[in-house]
């Protein structure tokens, strides 16, 4: 690796390290009712001396920005394996309508479970958005098979992503009950709501997987140059694709599960991070990914809490506002450079 | 089974369960370059793809070394045999050296970081194809001669027994091409890299390989030298083109003659007239042509384009009865160029012929036929 390319790395992950830690601390110390970063320090190391901001942080900001760097983490490396795998920078849980399907199976379980008055434990909804998510992915990989112009592909994901939120929104309607509007929040995208059990259900799961993805990526650099180049460098070509397909749609089927649908944010961050790192090297970039998702994501979060308080926005409103152009410009230097 | 790198018994090869080739027998010896031709859709790149594992063989076996191909390991195989197939690679945000250090893959550990020792490999190989100082490009953003110069770079620094190569030519210009085939050389008698690919470029077949297989139909046509090859009429039998429109001693294809009456007699030899019979040929003119020596270097030219032509034995003064045969057909022609500038004692009868065309009226100058 040549010096240049190495100092800006170790730059990238400096500055990703840096905004990652100022971000959590804005997040938790902004709100409703704020509280000083002198304020939080003291409160967490005495918990007598301030009971009311220790039970704001413990119980509110900390696991909703602990959900926002575990979870935009996990949908942007997410969105990276997706990538590698589809070999278009385009590709990503949200645009090909995995987060969908993943929505309208935990949208369905909820509303069975109410109706049948049982609650459902975060491990189970994370199992039911990931049996959606594998169906989503299902579907996209027929398609997959018979076309094989990229640009097709997205638009049937984004028609999935479609059919899947109206039935969703279907069924969200014709159920009947308050909890609903709980449902119905979710349903839109959100971090708020996440306690502490799901949080640590999420690290749990995403840890792991984010380690696994990293494990993969010698042979995904080795893909990123064509399934034959891969193949003739010995590659177990049906392990690995199938390891990355299981990764990724875990990894988006838990951010459903607990945040709902989030947008954009596996196709833009894993972009700016390879532009701004000037590589597409797994090894060197899967783990800005995650830091760089968890950023985008907790500044996402700050923006939805804050821009029009008390009311709260979708967390999916704001990753568009961000994410989409990004996904716009993308198409269009793709198109440019044919 | 001195050398033998990588063989084939009775293999057939195609895809799903259609089999497009059977029977293929192929030897290849280390330090020498086999090369397939054949038709397009004869199956070159099907048996390419099965010698290295990206198609199952449907009947038959491979063997690399001693060793059956179902046997090896994937790091294994890849260590011994380096693939370069036909399409293009995209690769975003790759530099040339990451593409190239790729190839070090069956060598690196569990998460691929290459030691000193692979970076010594891929800087040697970086040099072995002249690509030095494109290392720090972008590969998106290189021409398709210095890709495919990456892309062999990568599989040269895998250090491989065996490299396979499937129409590596493909997007090459002429001085690439040129380029690389000197590489395959080098490969072959430096390396004792045994050397298999598929050609479209028939010349460079003939001058490149030390062994030709022919692959037509269903199975090998033929197998043999360059030399046993490219004489009689193997290559038209193989490419299924009228005989005499392949030119053995070039390697190079002909359009092949026109059937109709010559309109024009051309005075040739020397080679200073291949560029009119070429010319001719293009825009449709029929023409005679005399009197050539058989050893002439214009001679299969003008035997493969000239409707009627008269030819005299190697070495031989031209004989009247030669000199008579051409003026007849000069005659019928009613018109004669002559391309030759200088006369000597062999062809002293063209000199003659010239003249007469002259006495007769019919002489034109080349230009009128450009």
């Amino acid at each position: 690796m040549m010096k240049a390319q190495r100092q800006r790395i170790i730059l990238g992950y400096i500055l990703l390290l840096v905004m990652l830690v100022l971000l959590a601390v804005i997040n938790i110390c902004a709100g409703s009712a704020d509280i000083s970063v002198h304020r939080m320090i003291n409160a967490l190391q005495h918990p007598e001396s301030d009971k009311a901001a220790y039970n704001i942080i413990t119980g509110l900001r900390l696991p909703r920005t602990a959900a926002a760097v575990i979870l935009g983490g996990a949908l942007s490396v997410s969105g990276f394996l997706l990538q590698n795998f589809f070999a278009n920078p385009i590709a990503g849980p949200y645009i090909l309508g995995i987060s969908s399907g993943a929505k309208l199976m935990v949208a369905l379980l909820m509303v069975f479970s109410l109706s049948r008055g049982f609650a459902v434990n975060s491990f189970g909804m994370v199992t039911v958005a990931f049996i959606g998510s594998m169906i989503s992915m299902g579907i996209i990989l027929l398609i997959s098979g018979k076309v094989k112009r990229m640009s097709v592909l997205i638009v049937c994901g984004v028609m999935i992503g479609y059919i899947c939120s109206a039935v969703t929104e279907l069924v969200v309607n014709f159920s009947d009950d308050s909890n609903i509007v709980n449902l119905h929040n979710w349903s839109m995208g959100s971090f708020s709501g996440i306690g502490k059990g799901d949080v640590l259900t999420s690290a749990a799961i995403v840890f792991p997987a984010c380690i696994l993805a990293f494990m993969l990526s010698k042979p995904m650099n080795a893909y990123q140059l064509g399934e034959e180049y891969a193949v003739n460098s010995g590659v177990h070509i049906k392990a690995f694709r199938a390891s990355l397909i299981l990764l990724s749609s875990v990894l988006s089927a838990c951010v459903t599960a607990f945040a709902g649908p989030v947008s954009f944010v596996g196709v833009a961050v894993p972009h700016i991070i390879k532009s701004g790192f000037g590589t597409a090297k797994p090894i060197r970039i899967l783990p800005a990914c995650f830091l760089g998702g968890a950023v985008f994501c907790l500044l996402c979060d700050l923006i939805t809490r804050t821009l029009f308080a008390p009311t709260e926005l979708s967390i999916s409103t704001v990753t568009a506002v961000f994410g989409a152009p990004v996904v716009i410009y993308m198409l269009l230097h793709k198109e440019r450079r044919g | 089974m001195n050398g033998i790198m990588l063989s084939t018994k009775a293999l057939s090869a195609g895809y799903g369960k259609k089999v497009i080739v059977e029977g293929v027998e192929i030897n290849a010896e280390q330090g020498k370059i086999l090369t397939l031709i054949g038709p397009n859709g004869a199956g070159k790149s099907t048996v390419l793809k099965t010698i290295c594992r990206q198609l199952r063989p449907l009947g038959g076996a491979v063997y690399i070394g001693k060793e059956k191909l179902d046997d090896l390991s994937g790091n294994q195989l890849a260590r011994s045999v380096s693939v370069l197939l036909t399409g293009r690679v995209k690769a975003e945000y790759m530099r040339c050296i990451d593409v190239v250090e790729t190839g070090r893959y069956p060598y690196t550990g569990r998460l691929g970081v290459l030691s000193d020792k692979d970076r010594e490999k891929v800087r040697e190989a970086l040099r072995l194809v002249d690509a030095e100082d494109i290392a720090e490009c972008d590969f998106d953003r290189i021409s398709d001669g210095q890709r495919q110069r990456i892309m062999l770079a990568g599989a040269i620094c895998r250090e491989p027994d065996i490299l396979i190569l499937d129409e590596p030519t493909t997007f090459l210009d002429i001085k690439y091409k040129l380029e690389l085939m000197n590489i395959l050389k080098k490969l072959a008698s430096e390396r004792h890299i045994a050397v298999i690919m598929s050609l479209h470029e028939l010349e460079l077949a003939q001058r490149v390989s030390d062994t030709i297989i022919c692959i037509k139909g269903n199975g090998i046509y033929r197998t043999g030298t360059p030399k046993e090859i490219f004489s009689g009429s193997c290559i038209e039998e193989l490419y299924g083109v009228e005989k005499g429109s392949f030119c053995k001693a070039y390697g190079s294809p002909e359009l092949g003659r026109l059937n109709s009456a010559p309109e024009v007699f051309i005075i040739g030899g020397g080679g200073s007239a291949v560029a009119l019979y070429r010319s001719l040929r293009c825009n449709g003119i029929a023409f005679a042509a005399g009197i050539i020596h058989e050893n002439d270097i214009e001679y299969p030219v003008a035997a493969a384009l000239a409707s009627k032509l008269v030819s005299e034995q190697a070495f031989e003064p031209v004989s009247d009865e030669k000199y008579e045969e051409a003026l007849q057909l000069m005659r019928s022609c009613g018109n004669a160029v002559c391309t030759i500038e200088s006369f000597g004692t062999m062809n002293e009868k063209c000199r003659q012929l010239m003249l007469e065309a002259e006495k007769m009226g019919i002489l034109r100058g080349i230009e009128s036929y450009e």
